[in-house]
């Protein structure tokens, strides 16, 4: 589903935030990504929904040769990937429905469809009775929420989060995971960038350790 | 289809709401539009009502062709016929040698002095009153030279050369509202540029995440080329207004001026085809300003 084959990504400043990356993830698979800040996590997740581009090496994704992806093709790339961000990026001028309605809209998907399955995709993470209210009207964990139901609304067969609890005290943070670990049992193949060691002990996934840009752990399929 | 026009509809509406969200600054941005167009649709509709004033002067061009001495009739008779049947021609008239005499003395007074002349030493002559299609001072040149070459005229002249220059300071006129009209077109573009501009600025971090989530920079330009199109329309009726209120003032002093010169004159307000040239001019600066500013800024923002 996501392989990386000794990626490298050197940016124009000379900061070399990742060297011979290599691991596979299966489809279907959850995994976490650890390591200290700057160790290259958000790095690894910004090479897979192509915001940045490779320096060495070849990355595929679903199939497709992400290295090599024309910038028109991108977009596609981006509605096949769920991805759920620490600080949420919830447009605060639009209500829950339609904040978890865009990639959906942006896709082209018809009308009743939408209001279908935004209301299931809040129903799985307990929002539905709030569809109406604007992202400010909401606590933390909830925005998150709100962030994951837009992450997963296209259905798409990969759901990445870069810290998505980082903000949230321990319960909400335990919560949000285990919506990510339902997500999993549905099917779908997630990767975490967390530092919360805690969950890892928690849901015992596989886990892959970058320092310093390098893979030191968790590039073969070992779990725990 | 209908899913795609709902979808237009919904963005459409959105794009209201984006402008509706600062009237202050929408409402600037439309007043500027809307004397912007204004300016040059005043002096379209001057030079309009200018064209229209000579065409309905009593003066209307004619050419004097006068004929050599002793031409015989049925030569004459011919080339009136030929000239009368010519597409420059509204109307002839034929005035012998006799008639032309006869004018002379009533109008000169020298009446008894020409009687000792022994032979009539004035030529007949045609008069060609110009068609309204034909007032073109180029044709009629062409017309005049054309006649002087017949071995028949010994001159031909065209009358109320005034016309002439009228016809050349309109054109210069007409040319200078088409530069000016131009140069605010332009002054259209950089404004709704500008906003478009400012208002993607704002827009930033939603762009981002728009991008993020897979959207395509078209489906992200949309809104802000429907925000382009409604300024620029709105723009249009604000000048549409400010042209029917100005023709409206002018129109009072234009007719005691021309009630001077004896003429029946009513100034033509702003029309359909005007009304119809400024929305669709407001409406296509609009969108171009627009596609212009989000394309160039558009490139400028990548999710970081």
């Amino acid at each position: 589903m996501i392989q990386f084959a000794q990626v490298s990504k050197r940016y124009e400043s000379g900061h070399e935030a990742l060297r011979n990356v290599s691991f596979f993830l299966e489809k279907r698979e959850m995994a976490f990504l650890i390591g200290r800040s700057g160790a290259g996590k958000s790095t690894l997740l910004k090479l897979i929904i192509r915001v940045e581009n490779v320096t060495q090496g070849q990355l595929i994704v679903n199939e497709r040769n992400v290295t090599r992806m024309k910038d028109r093709h991108i977009p596609r790339l981006r509605r096949e990937i769920g991805v759920v961000f620490q600080n949420h990026r919830l447009l605060h001028d639009r209500t829950v429905f339609d904040n978890v309605a865009l990639p959906l809209v942006v896709s082209g998907v018809g009308h009743r469809e939408i209001g279908r399955r935004v209301r299931a995709a809040l129903d799985k993470v307990d929002l539905l009775s709030k569809e109406r209210l604007y992202p400010i009207m909401l606590s933390g964990g909830e925005q998150q929420r709100v962030g994951i139901a837009r992450a997963v609304v296209n259905r798409p067969p990969v759901l990445l989060a870069d810290e998505p609890t980082g903000n949230l005290d321990p319960l909400l943070s335990d919560e949000i995971m285990d919506i990510f670990h339902q997500f999993n049992q549905f099917g779908v193949t997630v990767l975490v960038a967390t530092h919360e060691y805690r969950h890892i002990d928690r849901l015992r996934k596989r886990v892959l350790e970058l320092d310093n840009g390098r893979l030191v752990r968790g590039a073969s399929e070992e779990h725990g | 289809m209908t899913e795609y026009l709902l979808r237009h509809v919904q963005v459409l509406l959105a794009s209201v709401g984006q402008l509706a969200r600062a009237p202050g600054s929408t409402l600037m941005t439309v007043c500027v539009i809307g004397i912007t167009l204004a300016l040059p649709a005043m002096l379209y509709l001057l030079v309009d009502n200018a064209k229209s004033v000579i065409r309905n002067w009593q003066g209307r061009p004619q050419v004097s062709v006068f004929l050599k001495q002793n031409v015989a009739e049925q030569d004459v008779l011919s080339l009136q016929q030929e000239l009368a049947r010519r597409p420059e021609t509204e109307s002839i008239e034929l005035i012998t040698s006799d008639e032309a005499l006869e004018e002379f003395k009533t109008r000169s007074g020298f009446g008894q002095a020409l009687d000792i002349l022994s032979e009539n030493p004035l030529p007949a002559s045609i008069v060609i009153h110009i068609s309204d299609d034909a007032g073109d001072p180029a044709v009629i040149e062409a017309l005049v030279r054309d006649i002087e070459t017949r071995p028949e005229v010994d001159l031909a002249q065209w009358d109320l050369a005034w016309v002439k220059r009228l016809h050349v300071i309109l054109k210069l006129v007409q040319r200078a509202v088409i530069v000016l009209a131009a140069l605010l077109g332009l002054a259209v573009i950089i404004i709704v540029s500008n906003t478009s501009r400012l208002a993607i600025l704002n827009r930033r971090d939603e762009i981002e995440t728009m991008k993020l989530i897979g959207a395509t920079d078209g489906f992200i330009r949309r809104p802000f080329l429907y925000g382009g199109v409604i300024q620029g329309v709105l723009g249009a009726v604000c000048a549409i207004i400010i042209v029917s209120v100005c023709l409206s003032l002018l129109d009072g002093p234009i007719a005691e001026l021309m009630a001077l010169y004896h003429g029946g004159f009513a100034m033509s307000g702003i029309n359909p085809r005007t009304i119809s040239m400024l929305l669709v001019a407001g409406g296509v600066l609009g969108w171009l300003a627009a596609r212009t500013a989000v394309g160039r800024h558009l490139r400028r923002i990548e999710p970081q």
